[in-house]
């Protein structure tokens, strides 16, 4: 049984302007000690997915449909009590803004001890020496000082490192890092990229990526999903779905980027159109606008995610057509 | 810091010129016309006027006072009674100093978990009451709302006498139920026009707050929803408050003239009222310098406290 199950989540959004859907019928599955790169353009629903797992959604304004198992247990159907027993314990999460997302006016060995005395009995002074503890392990120097520090008293870098120390407080099955390095300097994110491959290696959890960079989810995920208007459009291993992707979005998205060992007068093929706004999708595929291989097929079905070839499925049922094919005449 | 502290000598220099020219150099009453009495003679008048230095220019008498202040502490003599000025404020402080007090302690009461409430739940019955009552209180005046009070409640005038009154304070140590009930009316009609302002500056300041990414790590790390909001959202609502909260009660302690007024409570904002209706100027001098040195000193309060509750600022 994979570690994280979701099935046609469904998220929406009440606002007074209207329901603005995020998530609309999303499938993915992630299994245990395995890195997943979640990849696509802002507002294509990463954020929303993660924060979802997490409960963190949850509101009255807020419409959650399908299911999330973690390990069976349907998330979506627990009591909030229940939910934070997940929280920090079996599914950790480390942001994107280390900055906003640490408290500016607490010491973060506080918050630190608050993670681990949430889910445990432990004395302030165990909890301390546990925080100094994990603040070494994710490469704090100094940590005995540190644990001390206000947050704006430590560098980016070192922020996210804090951050992923709580989360790391109950080694958890699954750690969810939302664009953990786009707030970072560039010469950081790498050493946060590496930490974080390090410690998902010690700590064998699973590792759910989320990022719009596919220069880190290449580097780093085994397997990578790609989402398109709050849907999974292709889903397979890293090496497939970068190095050789079949959904006509991803491979637009890896078309758009420049290579530096391609030749230089070698233009850049954008996607045309622009990505469609929540309130308004096309019917059909959400991408049937802007891409190359529409047919008029694509304008009324919603493509279900269907497997190519082991462990690789696509949403778009032109381009399986042609894989089928190809592989039914070899 | 010592630039600060240069500053508020010099605003207070500038507060009690600012006094003195009012009382001086405008048309008012003449403190000497006050104190000879009726059919006094020409030569009478002229003799007070010289006890009490006002036939001295303005710049004179205005040094011979800053430097009283300065470098005894001397507040002068009242015209009226004759007594040090600084005396009779200090015996009215304990006076304005339990209304104010007491006054903060109940506005905080109240609008502390009425903030919350309504923060935690927008939009609905309890934030639009409150929204409502809040209006109500700060738009009506103190003066017209302990009137009302007394009108209604005071045990010896009231129509539905409960406690307390007009005109029965006496000092704590004298006796603490009397104390009590003297002071609960000033200290509600005082809280309420405060607490309702408070709730809803606590309220939106906790909302925002609620909308933070760090009250969003704060529940991802799997902890109880109070506790994610007294522990973080509070602490980060809360310190811009607790300066504001440090300059009303500054200015409060300096003596709240329409409620001693009305309650008739022997403070220093009803010595001032006194003084002005006697034109005893050294005592408004007195209370307004002294009301000034507890803004003063307030406001420093207030910039401490934040440096301590925020640990971003410096100075």
């Amino acid at each position: 049984m994979a570690l994280l199950e979701i099935r046609d989540l469904r998220v929406s959004f009440r606002t007074r302007e209207g329901v603005i859907p995020a998530l609309n019928g999303m499938t993915l599955s992630l299994d245990r000690g395995v890195t997943l790169g979640l990849v696509g353009e802002s507002g294509s629903g990463k954020t929303v997915t993660a924060l979802t797992v997490l409960g963190l959604t949850r509101s009255p304004t807020t419409e959650i449909a399908g299911e999330i198992l973690l390990d069976g247990v349907d998330l979506l159907r627990l009591s909030d009590a229940d939910l934070r027993g997940v929280r920090g314990r079996r599914i950790a999460m480390v942001f994107q803004d280390p900055l906003s997302s640490l408290h500016p006016m607490r010491r973060v060995g506080w918050q630190i001890v608050e993670a681990i005395q949430a889910h445990e009995r432990v004395g302030n002074r165990a909890a301390r020496r546990r925080a100094v503890e994990l603040l070494r392990s994710v490469g704090i120097p100094g940590p005995e000082e540190r644990v001390d520090a206000y947050p704006h008293e430590l560098s980016g870098g070192m922020r996210q490192r804090v951050m992923i120390a709580m989360a790391l407080a109950f080694d958890p099955d699954l750690l969810i890092a939302d664009e953990p390095t786009s707030a970072l300097d560039v010469t950081v994110q790498s050493q946060i990229l590496e930490l974080l491959a390090q410690l998902q290696e010690e700590h064998g959890m699973a590792l759910l990526l989320v990022s719009h960079d596919l220069g880190v989810i290449a580097e780093q995920a085994d397997e990578v999903a790609v989402m398109y208007a709050g849907r999974i459009v292709e889903h397979g291993p890293g090496v497939r779905c970068i190095g050789s992707p079949l959904h006509p979005y991803t491979r637009g998205l890896l078309e758009s980027i420049p290579h530096v060992d391609g030749p230089r007068s070698e233009r850049l093929t954008p996607i045309p159109g622009a990505p469609p706004s929540p309130v308004a999708l096309p019917a059909g595929c959400a991408f049937h606008p802007r891409c190359v291989l529409a047919r008029a097929s694509c304008r009324i079905e919603v493509p279900e995610l269907t497997a190519v070839e082991p462990g690789h499925r696509i949403a778009c049922p032109v381009v399986a057509a042609d894989v089928s094919l190809v592989t039914s005449a070899s | 810091m010592l630039r600060r502290l240069a500053w508020s000598a010099v605003l207070l220099v500038l507060v009690s010129l600012l006094t003195f020219v009012v009382f001086y150099v405008l048309p008012s009453t003449d403190p000497a016309l006050l104190r000879v009495g009726r059919q006094a003679s020409p030569e009478q008048i002229a003799e007070v006027r010289a006890n009490l230095g006002l036939d001295k220019p303005f710049y004179e008498q205005f040094w011979i006072y800053a430097k009283g202040v300065v470098t005894e502490l001397d507040l002068g003599y009242s015209y009226y009674a004759e007594v040090p000025v600084r005396e009779e404020i200090l015996a009215r402080l304990p006076a304005s100093i339990s209304v104010a007090l007491g006054a903060f302690v109940l506005w905080m009461a109240i609008a502390l978990p009425v903030g919350i409430i309504t923060a935690l739940r927008p939009r609905s019955k309890t934030d639009r009451a409150v929204t409502g009552t809040t209006l109500f209180f700060m738009s009506a005046p103190t003066y017209w709302l302990g009137l009302v009070v007394l009108f209604l409640f005071a045990s010896d005038i009231g129509r539905f006498p409960i406690i307390g009154g007009s005109g029965i304070y006496v000092p704590f140590r004298d006796d603490p139920r009397q104390w009590f009930e003297a002071l609960i009316w000033p200290w509600i009609v005082l809280a309420l026009a405060f607490a309702g302002l408070y709730a809803r500056m606590i309220g939106e300041n906790l909302r925002e707050a609620m909308g933070q990414d760090f009250v969003r790590t704060a529940r991802a790390k799997g902890i109880g929803e109070r506790r994610v909001v007294m522990q973080h959202g509070l602490r980060a609502a809360l310190t811009p408050i607790v300066t504001l909260a440090a300059l009303d009660l500054g200015i409060l302690l300096g003596g709240t003239i329409l409620v001693e007024t009305v309650f008739n409570i022997p403070g220093v904002g009803r010595y001032a009222v006194e003084a002005i209706q006697n034109g005893d100027l050294p005592a408004i001098q007195g209370t307004v310098l002294f009301g000034a040195i507890f803004i003063i000193l307030a406001i420093l309060v207030a910039d401490i406290l934040y440096a301590v509750l925020d640990p971003r600022v410096r100075y």
